[in-house]
């Protein structure tokens, strides 16, 4: 990729061309030609897809394919698994950034404090990250069994656990845990590198002032970590959207639609269904709510973070 | 936060410690010991958390009934492509966002973002019809293809351009000078420098490509091409139940590897995924 022997061997094109500008230029486009050959491949042009197969009706073992308008729209309005499923995304959703949050949290000042054998602890919580997604499932599945590992140890502390994954309220906090302990030690890693660099000077200052440790916390950290805070949530937000090995492991979306969150209903209607068209609305629909969320939390940057690096 | 915590508060944090480690060690713990467990011994009660018995040929018939070997093979090459593909292309890409000068580079940084907005989950029904169309089902291409040119790379790509826009200018300024052109800088001096963030990168690209699950069911058909969070959940019963020792057999022999090179290099991992781009 060397320009300089390129420009050598067009000497008849002159010196006067190639400026130093239009070479610099040359090989950023060349730098990013890979990547962005791929973004409109296959990032971009799917998406038109997307829209383009959202306003037909398409069933692939029928083998039809006609112009709908937006009929699959009106559809998916009306759809009457829509409402629970949307709610099943949310509470999935809600529910994962408040706990994992808070436990990442939890855990970053934690591991952060002066103990003999802190770096054991920090290597514990952060050990499930690393540990096969579909592995981790299979093995919570199989603690949460009706008659599994986790029953067999409450009913010996004399407590009757319920069927965790077939009753509503608890299959939808079991898929939500199960996340919650695989992925928090990530935002926890992140949590830690920020209270790391808070000065240590601050809380000096507020202890001569006889600030307490909760104080402390609420006045100091939270708002020099803030940025921290605005990013893992926004990672986790979106990450909790594309939730689908979980539920497919644990649940299958049930009982019933409880657990079925939005991105599984699109693969259960397009890939189980064969219903390409409907899928892809559907798909319009995930790519809002993610796009949505996004702009909103960009947005809230602005007034909650208190402090930017 | 406080170097100066009395024998009090300290027995008090690592009993709170050892309490919320529990639901991060038992499992792997349950996983393995529950792996070597007959049949008749998995749903005991009282729970036996040191197995009674120990029946090794669950590891044999996790060979037995699936093609374990391959499957395995097929995970580990299709993650290392990707890690390295993706390494490739977005140190490339975000090298050049961060240090080069070209008409339309925010622009074109703003489309690449764009793919933050757009995981490949919804654009799974398009994407299985491009690769239809290509003859490419049942291969691993879709595996290969998507992680790296699709949206996973974006965010390599970010996290690369941050680490270069925090890197000095001035030895690449003074290799200018000596008349170097861009992509000897850029391999000689820059690239050699950003090892730290390449590692998060790799780390990253390497667990998710690793835990892929949504296109292997879509994309694979038979069974000596699946990968192994696919395989994970082949093994059942007539009835479709799980045979539960020889799943976690094989949950076994697909965590334990990667747990292990963990732990031996745990302060590169965690510093690292904490210490790059990450941070801004």
């Amino acid at each position: 990729m060397s320009l300089a022997t390129q420009q050598e061997r067009e000497p008849r094109r002159g010196r006067s061309f190639w400026t130093m500008q239009r070479r610099e230029a040359l090989s950023g486009y060349l730098f990013i030609a890979p990547q962005m050959a791929g973004i409109v491949t296959f990032v971009l042009v799917p998406l038109g897809l997307v829209l383009w197969y959202s306003v037909h009706e398409w069933n692939v073992l029928a083998g039809t394919f006609r112009f709908t308008g937006d009929a699959n729209y009106r559809k998916l309005l009306s759809d009457p698994a829509l409402p629970e499923v949307l709610t099943a995304t949310g509470l999935f959703s809600i529910g994962l950034v408040v706990m994992n949050l808070s436990l990442a949290l939890l855990l970053a000042v934690l591991v952060n404090q002066k103990l003999r054998g802190i770096t054991a602890f920090r290597t514990i919580f952060f050990s499930p990250v690393v540990v096969s997604l579909v592995a981790w499932t299979i093995v919570w599945g199989f603690l949460l069994q009706a008659n599994g590992g986790i029953n067999g140890l409450l009913q010996v502390v004399g407590i009757e656990g319920p069927n965790w994954l077939r009753t509503p309220t608890t299959a939808m906090l079991s898929v939500i845990v199960v996340q919650v302990f695989k992925n928090v030690g990530l935002n926890m890693v992140l949590f830690l590198a920020a209270l790391q660099g808070v000065p240590r000077e601050l809380y000096e200052a507020a202890r001569v002032d006889g600030a307490s440790r909760f104080k402390q916390f609420r006045r100091i950290t939270l708002p020099l970590i803030s940025p921290t805070i605005l990013l893992t949530t926004i990672i986790t937000i979106v990450g909790s959207l594309q939730v689908f090995a979980q539920i497919a492991v644990l649940t299958q979306g049930g009982p019933g639609v409880s657990t079925t969150v939005l991105v599984y209903y699109l693969y259960q209607q397009a890939f189980q269904f064969h219903r390409f068209g409907y899928g892809a609305t559907i798909s319009i629909l995930l790519f809002v709510i993610v796009a949505v969320l996004t702009f909103a939390q960009w947005q809230m940057r602005r007034r909650i973070v208190f402090y930017e690096q | 936060m406080n170097s100066d915590l009395s024998p009090r508060v300290r027995v008090a944090l690592y009993g709170l410690l050892c309490v919320l480690a529990i639901p991060f060690v038992f499992p792997t713990w349950w996983m393995v010991t529950s792996s070597v467990k007959p049949i008749s011994d998995i749903f005991a009660f009282p729970p036996d958390i040191i197995p009674r018995t120990v029946d090794w040929s669950t590891y044999s018939e996790v060979f037995r009934l699936q093609p374990f070997a391959q499957q395995y093979w097929n995970s580990c090459y299709i993650a290392a492509i990707v890690t390295v593909g993706t390494m490739a292309l977005s140190s490339l890409a975000g090298y050049a966002f961060a240090r080069i000068r070209f008409p339309g580079a925010n622009l074109l940084f703003m489309v690449v973002l764009m793919g933050l907005l757009i995981p490949s989950e919804v654009t799974i029904v398009p994407l299985f019809q491009m690769f239809l169309a290509w003859d490419m089902i049942n291969t691993h291409w879709p595996l290969i293809l998507i992680p790296i040119f699709g949206a996973p790379s974006v965010f390599a790509t970010f996290v690369m351009r941050q680490f270069f826009i925090a890197l000095p200018v001035e030895l690449e300024e003074a290799a200018r000078v000596d008349g170097l052109g861009r992509f000897k800088i850029f391999w000689t001096i820059a690239l050699p420098l950003a090892r730290p963030a390449l590692a998060a990168v790799a780390i990253f690209t390497f667990l998710h490509s690793w835990n892929l699950y949504l296109e292997p069911i879509v994309f694979l058909t038979t069974p000596a091409n699946f990968t192994l969070p696919q395989a994970l959940t082949q093994f059942v019963d007539v009835y479709q139940g799980p045979m539960w020792n020889i799943q976690l057999a094989a949950a076994t022999l697909t965590a334990l590897p990667v747990l292990v090179v963990f732990i031996f290099a745990q302060r590169q991992f965690i510093e690292g995924l904490a210490h790059t781009g990450l941070k801004g």
